[in-house]
């Protein structure tokens, strides 16, 4: 990495928006997985590999799988967000790992939202 | 595949609440957690996506420390750690406290039993502190800056080293930093687990590598803090907070909040506050509220009110340093003066939701016991005035106390406030005083009648099987560990031997059918 100066930042953010934007960045769909401290201490790595294995086998290239921090309620851990193109994101809890293949069968390959297991729906008041 | 349409996305909406349909997230707005669950907290890059550094370039382009200073001071924004001080007054005045170097500090040892703002925060977005701390270091004049964290969160301390290597290679911290001529670097120090030290001087004893033992502080650590130099110590989530307030503007952050801030910054508090929402209530989590929110609201409506249909009884807010608050003082809007004005305080941010289960007693004395434990020893008021209020404590839950007991209490109290050398102590007697203030009724009950209203404390309680209601069917007597219930036959009653009773509530716990056990 080389040493910014003030106007590479505007650099930076333009290319990581364009590459983490669903419709620029070549990507159909998001998984992001909850991994904050009670995240993890309630499954999410599990949850994690579950994701990366559905993604793997599916042979699907425009399914990307991140993590973050907690999402705020800690009693429903592990949680995921799913996203996909022109649609809200929707916040799945309670977690397995036979949930998330499910969700990744009806929710990511063919858009139909998963309710038995989601939560929520959109985006929170940011700022 | 199929693509989703937006047509498909309608028609899910229906079914699934929205954000401000959905109780939890409908009355929370995030400021500190601004990035919560959206980005990556390993990449630096998607938090330089979401105008992370923006802030920085802004303070060191085109504003002067004494712009940010200003800017902060009429933000009133006030400390997050729980003790409330103006944040850009702290600034102004370790800017113009004389000695070289400054010193920057992040107090991320977070020790409240039930608390977590900090770690979660620092595990949703580290480079938010990292930022926050930078723009304090140039308004100050510092070069140089810590984060204190506690030992127990690895996951936070791991994602802190992360971003302080990925900022670093940015030039974000180092030398000339984005090319202006500004030098700040940050390094982690780790605490070892001790309560005080969360204490502003103690932390700075604990990292000059001394007990961590408080000092008296008519001398202030922004005078002569760490190795003596001025020090501008701040909590995870008062950094968490800077980068927005430079970025948006001081009249911005302004508009949320209680209070008026333009004359005096103690006049108001603004802002949001993250606390950790725990305890009996439905949905345990983090939240961030704007400040001037009901107790009520976060209880009920985010908190999703108390599980299994129980009665509210109170909420204890500032950790073992705060106070219990009564059900009829829920429409209190949380801010620093108001939970001040009924004894408890905003402390860093724990929220602890009890129900008509629990013995405010029992409560105290877990707090108090907490803090015997924790006490560094140095002054006596502490040291033996928490000893024996823990004692007092522990008769009263046992039926052994006399008459006067609670007088004995809050004269202890009294004396510690009045007489310990830092918070940890003049705060301690907080949760028995108000306890006492709020709930004497069952302070009494425990000491006149020798009963447990709750039905917590063990001594003062039996269990008893109400005959009317068992079936005779023997669940109980199969979980019973010292085989003190004894089975008739099928149709009647069993019956418990108190004497063969160690009161371990399992019989209780299994009769849910019938619910044919009582707690006398």
């Amino acid at each position: 990495m080389s040493k910014l100066r003030t106007e590479d930042l505007d650099k930076i953010v333009e290319q990581t928006k364009k590459s983490l934007a669903l419709k620029t960045g070549g990507t159909r769909a998001k998984i992001t997985v909850h991994m904050g401290t009670c995240g993890v201490s309630a499954g999410a790595r599990k949850i994690l590999d579950e994701a990366k294995k559905c993604v793997t086998e599916s042979g699907a290239g425009d399914i990307m799988v991140t993590t973050s921090g907690c999402a705020g309620l800690c009693s429903r851990e592990p949680m995921i967000t799913v996203e996909l193109i022109d649609q809200e994101p929707v916040k799945y809890v309670d977690l397995t790992t036979d949930k998330v293949r499910k969700i990744f069968d009806e929710h990511v390959k063919s858009g139909h939202v998963v309710e038995e297991y989601a939560l929520v729906m959109g985006r929170e008041q940011v700022l | 595949m199929s693509l989703t349409t937006n047509k498909t996305a309608e028609s899910e909406r229906q079914l699934v609440p929205g954000m401000s349909d959905f109780g939890f997230f409908k009355k929370q707005r995030l400021l500190a957690l601004r990035n919560r669950g959206i980005i990556n907290p390993e990449l630096i890059d998607e938090y330089i996506a979401r105008d992370g550094y923006k802030a920085t370039a802004k303070v060191l382009t085109r504003m002067t420390p004494k712009e940010v200073i200003d800017e902060m001071i009429a933000s009133g924004l006030r400390g997050r750690g729980g003790g409330g001080f103006p944040t850009g007054i702290k600034w102004k005045t370790c800017r113009d406290a004389p000695g070289e170097p400054k010193y920057i500090v992040c107090n991320a040892d977070e020790g409240d039993p039930g608390a977590y703002m900090d770690r979660s925060i620092i595990e949703s977005d580290p480079h938010a502190v990292l930022e926050g701390m930078l723009i304090a270091a140039y308004a100050i004049g510092s070069h140089k800056g810590y984060i204190y964290i506690r030992h127990e969160y690895p996951l936070a301390t791991d994602l802190l080293e992360k971003a302080i290597d990925a900022a670093r290679g940015y030039g974000l911290l180092g030398k000339d930093i984005l090319g202006r001529g500004f030098d700040f670097d940050i390094r982690i120090h780790r605490g070892a687990g001790a309560f005080v030290c969360g204490e502003s001087t103690a932390l700075m004893a604990s990292m000059e590598g001394r007990v961590g033992e408080p000092r008296a502080k008519y001398i202030h650590t922004v005078e002569h803090g760490l190795w003596d130099r001025p020090t501008n110590l701040n909590n995870v989530e008062t950094y968490a907070n800077v980068p927005s307030i430079i970025l948006r503007g001081a009249e911005w952050f302004t508009t949320i909040g209680t209070g008026d801030v333009t004359k005096n910054p103690w006049g108001g508090s603004k802002g949001t506050k993250v606390f950790s929402l725990v305890g009996k209530v439905n949905n345990t989590g983090l939240v961030e509220v704007p400040m001037g929110i009901t107790l009520r609201e976060i209880v009920f409506e985010i908190g999703g009110g108390i599980p299994g249909g129980k009665k509210f009884k109170a909420v204890q807010t500032g950790g073992p340093s705060g106070g219990v608050i009564p059900e009829s003082m829920l429409d209190l809007p949380v801010d620093y003066d108001e939970l001040a004005r009924v004894g408890s305080i905003m402390g860093s941010g724990g929220m602890i939701v009890m129900d008509e289960d629990n013995c405010v007693v029992d409560i105290a004395r877990y707090f108090i016991d907490f803090l015997v434990g924790e006490s560094c020893g140095k002054c006596l008021p502490c040291r033996e005035g928490l000893r024996q209020m823990s004692s007092l404590l522990a008769d009263i839950c046992n039926g052994t106390a006399e008459k006067g007991a609670i007088s004995l209490l809050e004269e202890l109290g009294q004396t510690l406030s009045e007489t310990s050398l830092c918070a940890l102590g003049s705060t301690a007697a907080n949760p028995v005083l108000t306890t006492i203030r709020y709930f004497r009724d069952e302070y009494e009950a425990h000491i006149n009648k020798k009963k447990c209203p709750a039905g917590v404390c063990k001594a003062l309680i039996s269990y008893q099987i109400i005959d009317e209601k068992c079936p005779g069917c023997s669940l109980c007597v199969k979980n019973c560990p010292q085989g003190a219930i004894t089975f008739k036959s099928k149709g009647k009653p069993v019956v418990i031997d108190q004497e063969k009773c160690i009161k371990c509530g399992l019989c209780f716990d299994v009769c849910t059918k019938y619910e044919a056990v009582a707690i006398r």
